[in-house]
């Protein structure tokens, strides 16, 4: 009879943890690392949602896009997290995700009214160098001068398709040009950021195409002042980082409720010192300390969603040409 | 026939593993597309790089081995050990240790700078393929090393006692084996230059050095043409079963006949002008693969006091993987290895998982899978048989002369003796290619430990590999924690390496 007793038991707590509902997020791999914001944004959530929260990790953005059109409408995710401004287009044609109802004061520099997605953090794509260095204030001075820098290959890095859409926006027609005089400028291409990023540091170039946030890493976890950025007088062109429900979802409510608790505070204010980028709603609390140090473009660039494969294509033409010549 | 099933059966597995990823890719893009002209301009640019690298890492290898042939001297192993590390590494590792070498601020600029010489540029073709010889002369060197060794010690002797020189021995016994040995080299090493992309890419300087793999990445995230992207996998993937008939063509048998496995001496290389040659040969090969190694570990030991614990279990999990990966190699090389003594095309087979995109080999076989399982449970035994599938061609490569040279000096009398099966297999088989599988099964696993695998998306955040763990460090600006990771990594798969190598070795031997 004991046996019975245990086994109705054992019975019951399957089912109890069966019951409790599965909110699954596909996002990208260094979201979920445990140096990003994933491990704290889940157990923050699951105090408020009784659910299981469960993050998969893919890639970058472009990554997770695709294997989202791989999956199509049999995909278990019920959020996606993390794809840009430059993949939203491409992602709302897809078909797969549904209108969103979150409402919030979001501090971006441009206004969002996105149907669909909802941003969570964004930044600004900026060369970083060391402090000592005086750098050029423009991309025609960049190339007018002696300074090498290394960047991210378009077709395989974000912040590499990032300064793609970043001079295109900002110098349209004469883009080429711009491209054609910074070809000596470039000591090479990687694959990735971490690849760039590594390089810089070891002294390979004299900066590293990255963010105007960067610099905060080295200032706040390392206590090392010796980074910062190059502010461009043409502006400088963002990243807005957001995430959307699927249509397909089986816990529509749920994902709601994660969106909601996204642009608020519990979930904003991890973001700055964990993914190293502005929170879409500055939390109560505010910046981190340091935050205030990083350069604020006078000019914010963005290229519209609609218009972001167009523009893309064209781009990479031009820049592909510019440097295989 | 009838005693090959075993080989046949592994050949048709490996084939259903490259094939049927590729199939499904396009399947799902609902055919194939055509690539276009940036893409034929890849193509041209891969099998440029890809040509001179293997040409360049084999023609060096040929002093280097012969120098490591009839020398013997103190850490004679652990030299070759140590020069067998740069091909196990990861790519991102390798690079950053010879560009703090060779880059702009680099120890040979600094060096260059103190001359007052002017500094010397490491970004373009010769950049690539000076890494692509740094990752692949140890490799190279081995295989004829292991060529050399093969050579009977008892024609050595006959040779002496006929006062041939080094010049008669040299086209009496050194050039037959290396007709034997050098095609099969050449070819490896040109299949796995071919799917080289982040190292053609960063140390190319930029997008004149666009490989097909890249090519792949562009058409898979850009355009998320799929059907392109497989065109391209199937013309890398043709491209090798193409380099893989002509040097089997090319290769023929040694005809240097049985020995007794007397100990080697060689009497032809006593002159102090080769003792010279040598020994400047083997300098200057250590310092050019062993001082990127050491930049590698000086930044390292500098990390080790940052790396989190995550980096140890992470380290848990490589390992596993590597045993893993490796036990599938070995199973399939033997049973391989030993049908192609009777059917050649069989090593054809093995070679084309090397040139296999990954991208397209792991969004095929997440294509295959998804339906039923849920990939991330599946994360470790595909990243292992991926790694396996990438390993066989070099395990092969190594094993097959061996299991020919065995079957060609004792296989007569095994025949007489009525052996086959497993008897054949125990008494003639593994004990004449022990060296060559233990080579072969280091190889194999430090290969799978070095691998950042697979394959994103199949990633399980639990339980990440070494390598991707590394990855992870850089992309959370943790460099120099990763930098700690690196050197556990390169640590673990030299040891991993030299364990399987030392216990395949007589006491004679290498």
């Amino acid at each position: 009879m004991k046996y019975l007793a245990l086994a109705t038991g054992l019975l019951a707590a399957t089912q109890a943890v069966a019951e409790t509902p599965v909110l699954t997020i596909y996002t990208y791999d260094s979201f979920v690392s445990e140096w990003g914001p994933g491990p704290a944004v889940e157990k923050a959530f699951e105090e408020t949602c009784a659910c299981d929260l469960q993050f998969v990790g893919t890639g970058d953005g472009a990554a997770l896009l695709g294997r989202l059109k791989l999956e199509g409408a049999r995909s278990d995710a019920d959020i996606v997290l993390g794809l840009d401004t430059s993949l939203t287009g491409a992602a709302a044609a897809t078909g797969l995700f549904a209108p969103h109802a979150v409402t919030a004061a979001y501090d971006l520099p441009i206004a969002w009214n996105d149907p669909l997605f909802v941003p969570y953090d964004w930044g600004y794509f900026a060369f970083v160098k060391n402090t000592t260095l005086s750098a050029p204030t423009d991309f025609r001075a960049l190339a007018d001068s002696d300074l090498k820098i290394v960047i991210q290959d378009p077709r395989s890095s974000t912040p590499g398709l990032g300064l793609l859409m970043w001079v295109k926006t900002a110098y349209g027609d004469e883009a080429p040009a711009i491209w054609a005089g910074l070809a000596d400028n470039i000591v090479t291409v990687t694959k990735g950021w971490s690849e760039a990023y590594g390089l810089f540091l070891e002294g390979e170039a004299d900066m590293v195409l990255s963010y105007t946030t960067s610099p905060a890493y080295h200032l706040i976890a390392e206590e090392d002042a010796s980074k910062d950025t190059a502010a461009f007088t043409e502006g400088h062109y963002m990243q807005i980082e957001v995430a959307g429900k699927l249509a397909a979802t089986d816990q529509p409510e749920l994902a709601d409720q994660f969106l909601a608790f996204m642009v608020s505070d519990a979930f904003q204010s991890i973001i700055p010192t964990t993914n190293w980028m502005y929170p879409a709603v500055t939390p109560k609390s505010g910046l981190p300390a340091g935050f205030e140090t990083m350069i604020v473009p006078q000019k914010a660039l963005l290229v519209p969603a609609d218009q972001a494969d167009a523009v893309r294509d064209q781009a990479l033409a031009e820049w592909l040409t510019a440097l295989t010549k | 026939m009838t005693r090959d099933w075993p080989g046949i059966a592994a050949a048709a597995s490996v084939a259903a593993l490259i094939a049927g990823p590729v199939l499904a890719v396009l399947w799902f893009a609902g055919g194939g597309a055509l690539p276009g002209p940036g893409d034929w301009a890849a193509v041209r640019f891969t099998l440029l790089q890809a040509t001179l690298s293997a040409g360049l890492s084999v023609a060096l290898a040929v002093p280097v081995a012969r120098a490591l042939a009839r020398r013997q001297f103190a850490g004679r192993r652990v030299l070759i050990t140590l020069l067998g590390a740069p091909f196990i590494l990861p790519v991102i590792v390798a690079v950053l240790g010879l560009l703090a070498v060779f880059g702009r601020s680099g120890v040979l600029n600094l060096g260059l700078g103190w001359l007052g010489l002017p500094p010397v540029q490491i970004y373009g073709l010769h950049g690539v393929v000076l890494a692509h010889v740094f990752f692949n002369l140890p490799l190279a060197t081995r295989i004829l090393l292991q060529g050399w060794q093969q050579i009977p010690a008892e024609r050595f002797r006959l040779a002496a006692s006929l006062g041939l020189g080094p010049a008669q021995v040299a086209r009496i016994l050194e050039r037959p084996m290396l007709r034997a040995t050098v095609p099969g080299a050449l070819l490896v090493i040109f299949a796995i230059c071919l799917s080289s992309f982040a190292v053609a890419l960063t140390l190319g300087g930029g997008p004149r050095a666009t490989t097909v793999e890249l090519a792949i990445y562009q058409a898979f995230r850009f355009d998320f043409d799929l059907g392109r992207a497989a065109v391209l996998a199937l013309i890398q993937t043709g491209l090798v079963g193409a380099a893989a008939l002509a040097a089997l063509r090319v290769s023929r048998g040694d005809g240097l006949g049985a020995g007794m496995d007397r100990a080697l001496r060689r009497w032809d290389a006593n002159s102090l002008a080769l003792r010279v040659q040598d020994a400047t040969v083997l300098t200057l090969a250590a310092l050019f693969l062993l001082v990127p190694l050491s930049m590698i570990v000086i930044k390292g030991l500098a990390g080790l006091p940052h790396m989190p614990n995550s980096v140890y279990s992470a380290l848990i999990v490589s390992v596993c993987v590597s045993l893993l990966s490796m036990s599938l190699t070995m199973l399939l090389t033997l049973t391989m290895g030993l049908a192609a003594l009777r059917h050649g095309w069989i090593e054809a087979i093995g070679l084309l998982g090397v040139a296999m995109s990954p991208l397209v080999l792991g969004t095929g076989l997440f294509i295959l899978i998804n339906p039923w399982l849920n990939p991330s449970s599946l994360a470790l035994p595909v990243t292992a048989l991926a790694n396996a599938l990438a390993a066989l061609p070099f395990a092969l490569r190594v094993v097959l002369p061996a299991l020919r040279r065995a079957e060609h000096d004792f296989g007569p009398l095994a025949d007489g003796l009525g052996m086959a099966g497993w008897a054949r297999l125990r008494w003639l088989y593994l004990p004449r290619a022990r060296p060559a599988l233990g080579f072969a099964a280091g190889l194999s696993a430090a290969l799978s430990m070095g691998d950042l695998g697979v394959i994103t998306l199949f990633a399980d955040p639990q339980q990440a590999t070494l390598p991707l763990q590394m990855y992870r460090l850089m992309g959370a600006y943790r460099m120099e924690a990763a930098a700690g990771a690196g050197l556990l990594l390169l640590a673990a798969s030299l040891a991993i390496f030299w364990t399987f190598d030392k216990g395949g070795r007589s006491d004679a031997d290498a």
